[in-house]
């Protein structure tokens, strides 16, 4: 049996990476619940985040202007994807997964060509340690987990507290309503979708630092995603958080006791579980 | 009377169609180079996993994210047993189809309680399992280093029985679909509520469809382990869960010579692709794009909506 300090530990550890990974998915869970579309390329958002980073972070040596431009880059890059692939196929389920294919391949592959196989990573922009009474905790990572958080709680007061927040769930709910009543459901999409590019680019640049950037790392994303945003619910902000957590806890406390390739069957064993036992739910009638 | 006639026609021009298909990839044998032979010979066993991909998407309206796992079930099942065993190819083959569609039967308990989304991500999370496991117990399997097994097919052999499990795999799907049993698979596809009424029972059906899909994947790796003698855990990864997706969309869901296509066009954009630039996938990932903008149902499902109604 671990020591207690080795448990708080696992799940402060848990809690910082189910914060980061609810801000990287909550993209991938506004285009499912929103546009109704599976983006098979959002990992690519957060791989380009990082990479981007590391860019600026080379180049200019600051840290915050990369936290900055790199977001702002990617969320550029959504409107464009939004554009000239998601609008022409008019979002239509089966036809986006094949054209998020082609971008997933695109970005992947130009970022193997400008930046090369190699995975790199940059200083944390400050390396103090907080000490707990049992061990002492990267002051870095209580920052990210505090900057997610503090992202996470400003996108629930937009969706709660804004008109395109209001707009932003009228379409989720009925896309046709909302037309009927005037919401501009477009420009709606466009947003909803560079918003999530956006987030999980700032969640990718957070990691640079802790975890190095690499031109794969959008695919391990990938399969997360999904697993929290059926967890949490399609366009689902708390469902989203609420899921990252428990997969951030599971990960960091299933790994206590087993070897990492065991754990990670577990973990996907029991959601899959809890996939099959909790049936029906407001998203089981709409797929397809 | 006229309308008879035409759906006779219609019948001798599918069966002709596909007869014709065929027989024009038993004469590329002929016109072929050695290097182009392996490669058209990797298309059909892909094909047949692709058929049977479509099996279960295109005519059941299930879209799986795991179908990989029956694709390795084969691969291990027949792969295995050659290597530690000292089994021979033709006993080995049976062994992996039974492998895989025992496997299907066991995850399509579960997983079949599901459908739409949800179905797709458990048999996303049961093939993630089923490659970690491979990995798990490297010991045995090696891993993505993969095994050699100690067969030799001479290339135009291999041609030829990969022909006929395409051949026959082809004509059996769409002897399936056309069947009242496929008939009662499109009428889930369509409107699950009204074909229960109607007295089928959607979760039987469906998963009698998953484990001849996962049995005719299995068929498809364990063909590819003999015939090419190599096992590897790269063909459980997830990437081979979406290929076959990316194949049947490509060609068309619901067309009995989509997923021919589909391999056909996939396989050879790789392949000239990769002779222009070592970031290839930059060039497959435009194309993928500029296609499904000017076919959104699949080349074969477009063409079918715009006049070729024939076609099945």
């Amino acid at each position: 049996m671990p020591s207690p300090g080795l448990l708080a530990l696992a799940l402060l550890d848990g809690t910082t990476s189910g914060l980061l990974l609810a801000l990287t998915v909550v993209g991938f869970s506004f285009s499912f619940g929103i546009l109704r579309i599976v983006n098979v390329a959002h990992g690519e958002f957060f791989m380009l985040g990082a990479v981007l980073a590391w860019a600026v972070v080379t180049a200019t040596g600051s840290f915050p202007l990369a936290l900055v431009l790199a977001p702002a880059a990617v969320m550029a890059l959504a409107v464009a994807v939004d554009r000239l692939v998601l609008r022409p196929l008019r979002y239509a389920a089966q036809p986006t997964v094949v054209a998020t294919l082609g971008v997933l391949y695109v970005l992947q592959q130009l970022t193997l060509l400008l930046y090369g196989p190699e995975a790199r990573g940059v200083a944390a922009p400050f390396g103090a340690t907080v000490e707990f009474p049992w061990f002492g905790y990267s002051g870095y990572k209580l920052a990210v987990a505090g900057l997610s958080a503090a992202l996470l709680a400003g996108l629930g007061v937009l969706l709660r507290r804004t008109d395109l927040g209001l707009m932003m769930r009228a379409t989720r709910q009925d896309p046709e309503m909302a037309v009927a009543l005037g919401v501009p459901v477009e420009r709606v999409y466009t947003t909803a979708f560079a918003l999530g590019a956006g987030m999980a680019a700032v969640a990718g640049v957070l990691v640079v630092p802790v975890q190095q950037a690499h031109y794969l790392m959008g695919l391990d994303v990938l399969l997360l995603s999904f697993v929290v945003v059926i967890l949490g619910g399609l366009g689902s902000l708390g469902g989203t958080v609420a899921a990252s957590l428990l997969v951030g806890w599971m990960d960091s406390l299933v790994s206590l006791f087993f070897t990492p390739t065991l754990a990670r069957v577990f973990t996907i064993l029991v959601v899959a579980l809890v996939l099959v036992v909790r049936r029906g739910g407001p998203w089981a009638e709409r797929a397809e | 009377m006229g309308r008879a006639s035409g759906m006779r026609s219609g019948k001798h021009r599918v069966w002709g169609l596909h007869l014709g298909v065929l027989g024009g990839l038993g004469v590329l044998q002929f016109v072929l180079p050695p290097y182009h032979l392996g490669v058209v010979t990797r298309i059909l066993l892909f094909s047949t996993y692709a058929l049977a991909y479509n099996l279960l998407l295109g005519y059941t309206g299930l879209l799986s994210l795991g179908h990989a796992l029956y694709f390795a079930a084969g691969m291990y099942g027949a792969g295995l047993p050659v290597y530690y065993l000292g089994l021979e190819a033709p006993q080995a083959f049976p062994v992996g189809v039974l492998g895989s569609a025992v496997m299907a039967a066991l995850v399509g308990i579960p997983a079949l309680r599901t459908t739409g989304l949800r179905f797709s991500i458990v048999t996303l999370l049961f093939g993630q399992t089923g490659y970690l496991l491979t990995l798990y117990f490297n010991r045995i399997t090696w891993a993505d280093q993969g095994l050699s097994l100690p067969l030799q097919v001479p290339p135009v052999l291999r041609y030829h029985l990969a022909l006929l499990l395409f051949g026959v795999s082809l004509l059996g799907s769409l002897w399936i679909v056309r069947s009242p049993f496929g008939r009662v698979l499109v009428g889930l596809r369509e409107h699950e509520e009204r074909t229960h009424l109607l007295g089928y029972d959607p979760f039987l059906y469906r998963w009698v469809a998953h484990v001849l899909s996962g049995a005719l994947c299995g068929a498809a790796g364990a063909a590819y382990a003999l015939l090419f003698a190599y096992v590897g855990n790269a063909f459980a990864s997830v990437l081979y869960s979406v290929y076959p997706l990316l194949w049947v969309l490509v060609g068309g869901a619901g067309t009995a010579l989509g997923p021919l296509l589909g391999v056909a066009l996939v396989t050879y954009a790789v392949e000239v692709a990769s002779g222009l630039t070592h970031a290839y996938l930059v060039v497959v990932g435009a194309a993928l794009i500029c296609l499904i903008r000017v076919f959104p149902q699949g080349i074969l499902g477009s063409l079918r909506k715009r006049g070729g109604r024939w076609l099945p």
